[in-house]
């Protein structure tokens, strides 16, 4: 059961603006029966002031699409075209109070159906299907959505994992198949919006810090691969770039030790820490 | 508002039969069952007889009943011990539609290296019967196949798969949850090796269940811990739950004789439902069904609107769309079946119970057509204006 607001729930029970504007100046559609929900937006525009006039919309959804479309065109109405343009899925879902995480995908779809009808309006009111940026790349091939439409929700609504993401748009909700891919870009996003503070290097580290930043690395990279393996590792000194080090249990009397403290431990230091990191057997 | 409960194979009523056996075994008779004093090793017998009910539901002997925690645990249980029973049998199969709690089991043992075959089923939800022959070996460990499936009540020749399963040399286990107390579940007549079942889908208490081990199946535990259950289920037993299980099997086997009696609700129900509306279309095969089940699409509109709708009067069922189900995706049995898109995301099922009766029936035949016509007015896809929206 989804905990819908009062709101969503009043809108969903005694919609707004159902229908079609017969001689509409403009008509934005969105959606499929495949995708499950689809939206078909028409608008009454007054030529001179560009002011919305009358909208109407048809939905095929659950309760929480029907409640966005239709809290959708009380919002546009009275409002020009460039006020219109302004309105967000945020926006959407403040005014229904808020949605279910899951269903934040049913205001996106609002946003894209007004998108569309503003396109339409400008493309002389023939109708508009909302379609990603064709030169953006489609990332989810099961819902069709694209590199920026994740982009865009990501920045709009301020996500942070790659379940948010496909709550908002649906990107990944099917075969799931292109998560990475989502994680990729999500953390890409994020770098943007707070790049990390510039790193000091390891020669400028106090002692202690030095041996946080070492021990961490080691128990979380390092020590679960080993561990497979029967094996362990310790810290023994640090002097300088130079870190000493002893394996444990099966790795201590392994031949390959040597071998695993440069081609596997060194090297996850020096990606994680610091390429000047040299690693040695004590 | 009196509510109208037709989501029957979700969970079911207590009966009130079964609570007032369960009752004392709370504050009055809570000792546990493997004490050494009579107080609480007197339990032991009260087990016995719950034990006794159950396995007679089913035809089985008590001593091849073992209660779990429910269903879920019952699969676990029955496909684990087999595929660690035949170590160096790589090879599993079950069937596309089963339910998740056997499904993504045998999805994890084929991230960890097994060849798992899922069978498909036809546009009616039968078995594909010739594509199993194809793909059983004499490599294959465990075939689990459900005996009647969950949401569209569709039955599964489980005798017959059995027969071909052992003609290989492999186990056969059948998650029985849906069809225990529905229709006759005989294990000797079918010969399943293993059977799981669920006590809350019977009008007992939820969080019980148990598995039908056949004498002589080799068997490892899933829950490994004290000597309970003669060393094939620790944890000490929940005697309120398993009394009340058998008092609800006890029940179920009376129950059984008047299965017609839910099967002509069921059906003046579907009758009154397709009769009214338009574009509409029942969802598995209607001649081996469940007696208590229909799954009816209703074309062009979405499902979780049309339950929201019914709520409204208090009536309760449940949807194969995807808004329901938390995943952006229709139920995987619908896509199985290749129920299309059109009319998969509008699917209801109606499941009934004993306490159902005519009345309620008739309610939900006359608000539906309304609710129908209602999204319908709303919908782009409404079937006159089709191709309004591509």
């Amino acid at each position: 059961m989804w905990e819908y607001t009062d709101k969503v729930m009043e809108h969903f029970k005694n919609p707004k603006n159902v229908g079609e504007i017969k001689d509409a100046d403009a008509t934005g559609q969105v959606g499929s029966l495949v995708c499950g929900d689809a939206l078909k937006l028409t608008l009454k525009i007054d030529k001179e002031t560009q002011v919305i006039k009358d909208a109407k919309f048809l939905t095929f959804g659950c309760a929480s699409a029907i409640a966005s479309s239709s809290v959708l065109t009380e919002m546009i109405i009275g409002k020009t075209l460039e006020e219109a343009a302004k309105i967000t899925n945020q926006d959407i879902a403040n005014e229904l109070g808020s949605l279910p995480e899951e269903k934040m995908h049913c205001s996106v779809m609002g946003m894209e159906a007004l998108e569309a009808a503003i396109k339409s309006y400008k493309e002389g009111g023939k109708p508009v299907v909302y379609e990603q940026e064709s030169s953006s790349k489609i990332i989810c091939k099961c819902f069709n959505v694209s590199e920026e439409t994740i982009i865009k929700a990501i920045h709009t609504n301020k996500l942070t994992t790659v379940e948010d993401i496909t709550h908002f748009t649906k990107a990944g909700g099917a075969c799931g198949r292109c998560k990475g891919e989502i994680q990729s870009i999500l953390n890409k996003v994020l770098a943007c919006e707070n790049p990390l503070p510039a790193k000091k290097q390891f020669k400028d580290l106090t002692i202690v810090e030095k041996i946080k930043e070492v021990e961490k690395v080691l128990n979380t990279e390092v020590k679960p691969r080993l561990n497979l393996d029967g094996g362990s590792i310790e810290l023994v000194d640090i002097q300088g770039n130079i870190i000493s080090v002893r394996m444990l249990g099966m790795c201590g009397g392994c031949v390959n030790a040597k071998n695993t403290i440069k081609s596997f431990v060194e090297k996850v230091l020096k990606e994680k820490i610091d390429s000047s990191l040299e690693v040695h057997q004590a | 508002m009196k509510v109208i409960y037709f989501d029957n194979n979700a969970t079911t009523r207590t009966a009130p039969e079964v609570l007032e056996e369960m009752t004392p075994y709370f504050c009055e008779k809570y000792g546990n069952a493997s004490s050494m004093h009579t107080f609480g090793g007197s339990n032991k017998r009260a087990i016995e007889k719950a034990r006794a009910n159950v396995a007679s539901l089913i035809n089985a002997q008590p001593q091849e009943v073992i209660f779990t925690s429910g269903g879920t645990e019952a699969d676990s249980t029955a496909i684990y011990s087999s595929v660690n029973s035949y170590p160096n049998k790589k090879h599993i199969i079950t069937s596309a539609v089963e339910h998740p709690a056997v499904l993504e089991v045998f999805k994890k043992l084929a991230s960890q290296g097994y060849r798992v075959d899922f069978i498909g089923v036809d546009t009616n939800g039968r078995f594909d019967m010739d594509s199993f022959k194809k793909l059983i070996d004499n490599e294959t460990a465990l075939v689990s196949v459900m005996w009647a499936n969950s949401e569209t009540g569709t039955i599964f020749p489980v005798k017959e798969i059995a027969k071909i399963t052992h003609e290989y040399g492999a186990l056969f286990h059948t998650d029985g949850v849906q069809a225990l107390g529905k229709i006759i579940t005989d294990v000797k007549e079918t010969d399943v090796d293993l059977m799981s079942f669920s006590s809350h889908k019977i009008n007992g208490p939820k969080g019980m269940g148990g598995l039908y081990i056949k004498t002589g199946t080799r068997f490892l535990p899933f829950m490994v811990g004290g000597h309970q259950e003669r060393l094939r289920r620790a944890g000490t037993e929940n005697v309120p739950s398993i009394v009340g299980f058998g008092k609800a099997a006890l029940l179920a086997k009376e129950h059984l004789k008047e299965t017609d009696k839910i099967a002509l609700l069921r059906d003046t129900l579907e009758k009154g439902l397709l009769e009214k509306i338009e574009n509409t279309k029942v969802n598995g095969d209607r001649e081996n069904r469940l007696p208590n089940t229909t799954n009816i699409s209703f074309g062009y509109i979405e499902g979780e609107s049309i339950l929201m709708m019914l709520d409204e009067y208090g009536i309760c069922a449940s949807s194969g769309s995807a808004c329901t189900s938390g995943s952006l995706e229709p139920s995987h049995v619908l896509r199985a079946m290749q129920v299309p898109f059109q009319f998969a995301h509008g699917s209801i099922r109606f499941s009934l119970g004993r306490y159902n009766t005519l009345e309620e029936v008739k309610k939900v035949v006359e608000v539906m057509p309304a609710i129908v016509s209602r999204l319908r007015a709303l919908s782009p896809f409404n079937p006159g204006t089709f191709s309004a929206v591509k």
